[in-house]
């Protein structure tokens, strides 16, 4: 039963990182770096 | 000269993508954008033009994929250049035959192998320390569940090498793929066998293991290709694509520049680059002519003047009367001899390839040898069998391969922090060979501008004044003269004549800033000549100077042991002085690009190994051809991506650290073998005989590889060696 519920638990958690793969998250490391410091949210307001 | 001119006639339209959506994608290779800064500059900046839905910049590879339905392409390039970045489009079709998937693959068998690797030793291990303890068939059912687990991992993870293995084969060539897609199958195949008789020797684990510490090498391998393959798929010279051509009753048509017949008339603009061969018929002009001489000082051409593909027009736009089709002129040619070149080099087998060869037959001969003494010394089939299969399983080459990877991958990261980006790894071995080194002239052992030489000898005032009237243009002299002048204003009203200067107001006021002839000045020496009105003409001499630490390079070079040699398109007055500064004392003047094909091919010929060093469109090829090729950061598009590698800074000094490290780094790699092979000649008896339990396997397997790794970092960790 352990054995079992870990293999369940290791391919979930493999099914994830295969998924966030295909998904390209890790196509732009450097750009997704950097654009954490850009303010989207203050696109057409006055900043402060 | 990397700067794209843009006429505002051409389309752009075969460079678009249809996507699934009905939208079209454009996709623009953008030097230059480091941070968030010019990320949501370069975003906005596009994203607000008429037509573009969405833009989104890869910093990673540069890469700017604008989507959008009724887009004008040429704006969107103008629009980046506007703000401060090279941009280059990239071919439609090349973007999509560009194979983005062997990476993640490689991460997706990494992850699959890691997995089951910590899965399946959770179980066997348990079983062998613990294993007194547990009933035969508790004991077979957890290898059952190791090997539901480990089979479809390891043929899933072992996809790259089963692939490689079959390209290998059919090619009848063995590589070091074979031994390892052997090992894996093998070692699935025997615990099966053994799972199923209830025996205690079984690999599962080892088989996941094996693909794991292979994926890695694999995978770092694959970095270091794929940081150069972006860098290489930039559109070499988009502008030669689409021409405009002039109709019998004057009309004029774009068309494609494959498409232009002998006798046919084109229109070119300033700014355009020559489609195919021709001679130009209406008008005196200026070309820069960098292609053929290296030299980005425009050259004056005259009417009927004969011109090849790939000069620029810099002077008044004219009328050009096709003398070749596109495949007859001289781009072409260059792109043929610098494909020649690229095939010739992948003709290289790498050191590792090279092992193999000589390790597969040995391991094939030695399992054979051991099965035979089995059968001989009156051993069951199966047994000797079990005994041959571990004896291949055990020899398998993981040490052997990583100790390539592992080595050229710290020596790759070593050489970014000294400033040389290193494109493929086996650039370094040919590396380490190189015995001659030729180096281009200008804009490598010279900084490739102009410098203003008598700026102490002008009347007081005049150099000012003519760097506020220079200010206003790109031409590489009078951007010498405001950088000799210092930063100042622009003169107000200066406009641009062709072929001859600048010119700053009118009548009585008129001031000149041109060439000889226009501003009716003589005298020799002099380059650029400035007059005011009636005034006398005063001269301005230019000489592009030499690198600061060329003369160290080409020293230190010597010390090593090379034959240092230069090549260049310039006259041979201005290439003997620079020879003799530099401290060459082998050199010619006035080599065309195919000449210095020519004579890298005879240096190979009679045995050296070449390094070539250059910038320019003009040194491409010979870049190609040579044994292994470094361009500098300044250099254009095509050498950059000739070049096996890149200098970043302005520095010549990185090309003999690179030298160095490659030496040492081809020693490590020496010094790997040498380790795999003597773990090799202590486990092959030990296994043969019949003594070594999958734990034991698993054991050496990963010492030996961390051996290897720890190895070759010791190539990080040293300081670095003074060399001047």
């Amino acid at each position: 039963m352990i054995i079992a519920s870990a293999l369940f638990v290791g391919l979930c958690s493999l099914a994830v990182l295969i998924w966030t793969l295909s998904s390209g998250q890790y196509d732009d490391l450097d750009g997704d770096a950097q654009r954490i410091l850009l303010d989207d949210d203050l696109d057409g307001q006055t900043k402060i | 000269m990397a700067a794209l001119n843009l006429s505002p006639t051409l389309e752009f339209s075969p460079l678009l993508r249809k996507t699934p959506g009905g939208a079209y994608a454009f996709e623009v290779a953008v030097k230059g954008a480091r941070c968030a800064n010019c990320i949501a500059k370069i975003e906005r900046g596009v994203g607000a033009l008429e037509g573009v839905e969405q833009a989104r910049l890869n910093l990673s590879t540069g890469k700017l994929t604008v989507l959008g339905r009724n887009m004008a392409p040429q704006r969107i390039l103008r629009r980046i250049q506007d703000l401060g970045y090279e941009a280059q489009p990239f071919e439609a079709e090349e973007v999509l035959s560009a194979d983005e998937g062997e990476g993640r693959l490689l991460l997706r068998c990494l992850a699959v192998s890691g997995f089951a690797t910590v899965f399946v030793m959770g179980l066997t291990d348990a079983v062998w320390y613990g294993g007194g303890d547990l009933v035969l068939a508790v004991r077979t059912q957890f290898f059952w569940l190791a090997a539901v687990v480990a089979i479809p991992a390891a043929l899933y993870a072992g996809q790259p090498f089963f692939r490689s293995a079959f390209r290998g084969l059919s090619k009848r060539a063995t590589n070091m793929d074979v031994p390892i897609s052997l090992a894996l199958l093998l070692s699935l195949g025997l615990s099966i066998y053994q799972t199923a008789k209830g025996g205690m020797h079984i690999y599962f684990d080892a088989a996941v293991m094996l693909a794991f510490l292979l994926l890695i090498g694999r995978f770092l391998d694959y970095r270091l290709r794929d940081r150069a393959r972006t860098a290489a798929r930039h559109l070499l010279a988009l502008q030669t694509l689409l021409v405009r051509r002039l109709g019998a009753n004057g009309e004029v048509q774009t068309v494609s520049a494959k498409d232009v017949a002998v006798h046919d008339r084109l229109s070119l603009a300033t700014g355009d680059r020559v489609p195919v061969n021709g001679v130009i018929e209406d008008r005196d002009t200026e070309l820069d002519m960098s292609l053929v001489t290296g030299e980005s000082v425009p050259q004056p051409a005259r009417r009927g003047a004969e011109v090849p593909a790939g000069a620029i027009v810099t002077g008044a736009s004219v009328t050009l009367r096709a003398t070749a089709r596109v495949e007859n002129s001289l781009i072409a040619d260059l792109a043929r001899l610098l494909e020649a070149g690229q095939q010739s080099r992948s003709a290289y087998v790498r050191l590792a390839d090279r092992a193999a060869r000589a390790y597969v037959p040995l391991v094939f001969t030695l399992s054979f040898l051991a099965c035979a003494g089995w059968l001989i010394a009156g051993a069951t089939i199966a047994q000797a069998l079990t005994n041959a299969i571990t004896v291949l399983i055990i020899t398998c080459p993981c040490a052997l391969g990583l100790a390539v990877p592992a080595v050229q991958i710290v020596a790759t990261e070593r050489l970014f922090k000294r400033g040389v980006f290193v494109k493929s790894g086996d650039a370094l071995e040919r590396l380490a060979q190189v015995d001659a080194v030729i180096f281009d002239k200008t804009g490598t052992l010279t900084v490739g501008a102009p410098v203003l030489l008598n700026a102490s000898e002008l009347p007081p005032g005049i150099l000012e004044r003519a760097a506020q009237i220079a200010r206003a243009s790109r031409h590489p002299l009078a951007q010498a003269v405001a950088q000799a002048a210092g930063p100042g204003a622009i003169a107000a009203g200066v406009h641009e004549v062709s072929g001859a200067g600048l010119a700053c107001g009118d009548g009585a006021s008129l001031e000149r800033l041109g060439n000889a002839a226009w501003c009716g000045a003589e005298g020799a020496g002099f380059q650029l000549w400035y007059r005011h009105a009636e005034g006398a003409p005063v001269g301005f001499r230019f000489q592009d100077q030499i690198r600061s630490d060329a003369i160290e390079i080409v020293r230190a070079l010597r010390r090593r042991g090379m034959r240092v040699e230069m090549l260049s398109g310039d006259n041979p007055i201005v290439t003997a002085s620079v020879a003799a500064e530099a401290g060459i004392f082998l050199w010619r003047a006035g080599v065309t690009p195919q000449e210095k094909v020519g004579w890298v091919q005879n240096l190979r010929k009679a045995g050296h190994h070449v390094l070539m060093v250059g910038d320019g469109i003009n040194d491409a090829a010979a870049l190609a051809t040579a044994d292994v090729s470094i361009a500098p950061g300044s250099a254009t598009d095509i050498s950059q991506r000739a070049a096996d590698m890149v200098l970043r800074g302005l520095e010549l000094a990185p090309i003999v650290e690179a030298l160095d490290v490659s030496r040492w780094a081809r020693r490590l790699v020496l010094q790997n073998f040498a380790l795999a092979i003597a773990y090799n000649v202590t486990a092959i008896p030990l296994a043969a005989l019949g003594f070594v339990t999958p734990l034991i396997a698993a054991a050496t397997m990963a010492g030996s590889s961390l051996l290897v790794t720890l190895n070759a970092l010791r190539l990080a960790g040293e300081r670095t060696k003074p060399w001047a």
